[in-house]
């Protein structure tokens, strides 16, 4: 296969600096955002004490989601062997180091006590997920980094096949853990399923793969790098499959509890009575997360369909985390079976939440992040190839 | 303290309590713990409520908020509750009872085990608590109850309590009164429903076979709420 | 890190230092102020507390909240006790007794966002 060459992008433009300027802003009003609910109190947010995780959650989770899959397509190459992929490798890299670092900054700026991360850093107890997710986090940062030393570094090319295995494993641990986190939760219906961990590891190849792909196509079309179609098709098809297993993974769930007599109350909320949250899942999630994509993937082949079929992907994939996650918290926890149960703390009534100003702040600074990271990064180190033209790549496999 | 002077103790204080008035029981416990003592595993503390006693009053919840300093700002979904009453009507008799829940002090915490700091904790007396000390105030602890017993502080707290602290940005829940259990009292809820409520609730060792809640939880029946989950609960109900 | 930082300064403010330095920032900035109206000693020699009161705290609030040891001795209720102000009831508030030399230190307490900072005067007075 012909030697790939990568180049730093120019990064000089007046486009570029545009960018970086929207995106600062973007962050700037997410620490405000922040700095206002750490200094008012999480009153001022949409949240309550029986939506504890609302708005800044729902694209925390989804940025950690997204930046395990990102690195999927790294791992197709060094791990799969797949030399197609070989010249992406770098971005997939970047961008599941800078999608984390957007998730957890929204993460970490959300607690109660942010001043307080030290203790988190200190204390650990080893039976939470959280704690294992802080070092699986952290770990990850290492490991992608590592491993992209050895893409980066001629020398070491030939380590990277084994550091992207590890890399990989440590992403479908990493993934495992972020589902676990709801799906240990024996106390919720909603949640309490081993079957969250795999969905979770689909929805991170969807998602990942999605922003991979926006995040491609902006920079070589920005850059005036030539991209083929050998390269999207690749990515089209492979996107469609991603999104046609989570569906299936969805289906299974909402069938499995369908088919549980004391979980009927559960999925007449999530799917037909709950108000905001069927209705997100169908339009949002199905329809324009699912279905939609699923169409413009393979039914066309036209670079606009691929573009708007990953826009869809992802916010299909907001709208079933905000399902998932706010979702799960409205439907009142079954404390007493066979009762109807009410109190001045809301038992038995499905909890209002509305996302506030501030939280959707945070969230979207969050994302800003990540891009801003990602646009400066791929300005300081050659991570994007000079082209991905058809006869640049490795045709070998296409 | 050996378990023989713990029983002569507790029949003592029974004895007092008796002759002080009869249902009116101002002392509860054996005897306080010395500030030098810490707290044990012999001991199990725990909550026997009576819902066939439990009438539409709400003594114990007052009761609780004023000890523990729990003010509201008029926003009732963010406000802290410690305690709550509870209505249950049966979907298909319409029988109706009420009764209060708080934290259910679980010998197995969901709370506890997902606490990434380890700042929910069960102290080796069974009072599961949060050190607000290492809270981060992530909320996972909210997320993991069966109970719904936790609140979020959501907004800055003056005016606490000496011996209840409470801040902004950490979680917190019933403590079983455990500033007054170490001095040897009983939890505010139980004092004031036995003072001016329905009498319907008792506080004790689950443990010693000398206390009230013990005898009556070894000769009566009764349950635990979410027995399903297997928490073993340190608050247990009769007549639910 | 930070406490034991800020606690290395301020003995290193208070007992050393040249006579004229003193002087000059002592114009320039407040100085904190002790004024301890309850007589008698402390829990420890005053250069021991102005050293190590954050650590004996630390290590007293860990004993009182996870085992249940409520020994007064090193408690934040007796601080608060003997050194809140005996206009205000408080340590905290400009003349505070842990406010103003925190202040001097620049280094911010946690102590009290959660624990009053008064004293309990009328739950003693009370017969």
């Amino acid at each position: 296969m012909a030697r790939v060459h990568y180049r730093e992008i120019e990064g000089g433009s007046g486009g570029y600096y545009a960018l970086l300027g929207a995106l600062a802003a973007l962050i700037f009003a997410g620490l405000v955002a922040a700095w206002t609910m750490e200094h008012e109190g999480h009153y001022v947010t949409g949240m309550s004490n029986r939506i504890v995780w609302g708005t800044p959650h729902v694209f925390a989770v989804f940025l950690i989601v997204a930046a395990s899959g990102a690195l999927n397509v790294a791992s197709i190459a060094s791990v799969f062997g797949r030399d197609l992929y070989k010249p992406l490798a770098r971005l997939s890299g970047l961008l599941a180091v800078t999608l984390l670092a957007g998730g957890l900054a929204v993460l970490v700026l959300d607690l109660g006590r942010p001043d307080r991360l030290i203790v988190a850093m200190t204390h650990y107890n080893f039976k939470s997920i959280f704690a294992w997710n802080i070092f699986l986090y952290t770990g990850f940062f290492a490991v992608v980094g590592v491993y992209m030393w050895t893409l980066f570094e001629r020398r070491l090319n030939l380590y990277s096949k084994g550091v992207g295995l590890v890399a990989l494993l440590w992403r479908l641990v990493l993934t495992t853990g972020t589902g676990s986190i709801f799906g240990f939760l024996v106390a919720r219906e909603p949640y309490d399923s081993a079957l969250l961990a795999p969905l979770f590891i689909v929805m991170s190849f969807s998602f990942g793969l999605a922003i991979f792909v926006l995040v491609l196509m902006a920079a070589c079309g920005w850059t005036g790098r030539a991209l083929g179609e050998v390269v999207l098709k690749r990515l089209r098809e492979l996107l469609g499959v991603f999104v046609a297993t989570v569906l299936y993974f969805v289906a299974v769930h909402h069938l499995t509890n369908l088919y549980i007599a004391r979980q009927h109350d559960l999925e007449r909320f999530f799917l037909w009575e709950g108000g905001v949250y069927p209705a997100l899942f169908w339009f949002g999630q199905v329809l324009i997360g699912g279905l939609l994509p699923l169409l413009l993937l393979f039914g066309t082949a036209s670079r606009r369909a691929l573009a708007a079929a990953a826009l869809c992907v992802i916010l299909g994939g907001l709208a079933q985390l905000y399902v998932l996650i706010i979702g799960g918290q409205a439907y009142p926890q079954r404390i007493f079976p066979d009762k109807e149960v009410s109190s001045s703390f809301f038992d038995g009534v499905v909890a209002a939440y509305a996302p506030s100003l501030p939280e959707v702040a945070l969230g979207a600074g969050g994302v800003a992040l990540a891009l801003a990271l990602t646009a400066v990064a791929l300005k300081v180190l050659p991570f994007l190839p000079r082209s991905l033209a058809d006869g640049d790549v490795g045709g070998s496999t296409a | 303290m050996n378990p023989h002077r713990r029983q002569l103790l507790g029949w003592g204080a029974a004895a007092a309590g008796a002759a002080l008035a009869p249902g009116l029981r101002l002392i509860e416990l054996a005897q306080a713990r010395s500030p030098q003592e810490a707290a044990s595993k012999l001991q199990r503390w725990g909550l026997l409520i009576d819902i066939t006693k439990c009438t539409d009053c709400d003594v114990c919840v007052t009761a609780c908020h004023e000890e523990n300093g729990v003010s509201g700002h008029g926003r009732p979904a963010t406000d802290a509750q410690w305690i709550r009453k509870v209505s249950l009507r049966d979907k298909r008799t319409g029988y109706a009872q009420t009764l209060p829940l708080m934290c259910q002090h679980c010998e197995d915490p969901p709370c506890v085990d997902v606490c990434p700091t380890g700042a929910s904790f069960r102290r080796d007396d069974g009072i599961v608590l949060v050190d607000k000390h290492t809270c981060i105030g992530c909320r996972y602890c909210v997320m993991a109850c069966p109970y719904g017993a936790r609140s979020v502080v959501h907004e800055a707290v003056s005016g606490q309590k000496a011996g209840v602290p409470r801040g902004k940005g950490t979680v917190e829940s019933c403590t079983l009164c455990v500033h007054r259990v170490d001095r040897g009292q009983t939890p505010a809820c139980v004092e004031a429903c036995n003072r001016d409520g329905g009498k319907a609730m008792a506080f004790g060792d689950l443990n010693d076979p000398a206390a009230e809640i013990h005898r009556r939880l070894k000769s009566e029946p009764s349950s635990q709420v979410r027995a399903d989950l297997a928490l073993n609960t340190g608050v247990r109900y009769q007549g639910l | 890190m930070m406490r034991i930082a800020a606690g290395i300064v301020v003995a290193a403010l208070m007992a050393a230092g040249c006579a004229d330095a003193e002087e000059k920032r002592a114009r320039r900035i407040a100085l904190p102020v002790f004024k301890i109206e309850k007589g008698g000693t402390c829990v420890a020699p005053i250069e021991e507390m102005r050293r190590d009161h954050m650590t004996m705290l630390l290590h007293q609030r860990d004993r009182t909240v996870r085992q249940g040891l409520r020994e007064p001795r090193n408690s934040l209720g007796n601080c608060i006790e003997c050194h809140a102000s005996r206009e205000t009831g408080s340590v905290l508030g400009k003349e505070g007794f842990c406010a103003s030399c925190h202040a001097y230190a620049s280094v911010s307490i946690d102590c009290f966002e959660c624990h009053t900072p008064l004293r309990r005067q009328r739950t003693a007075a009370r017969p």
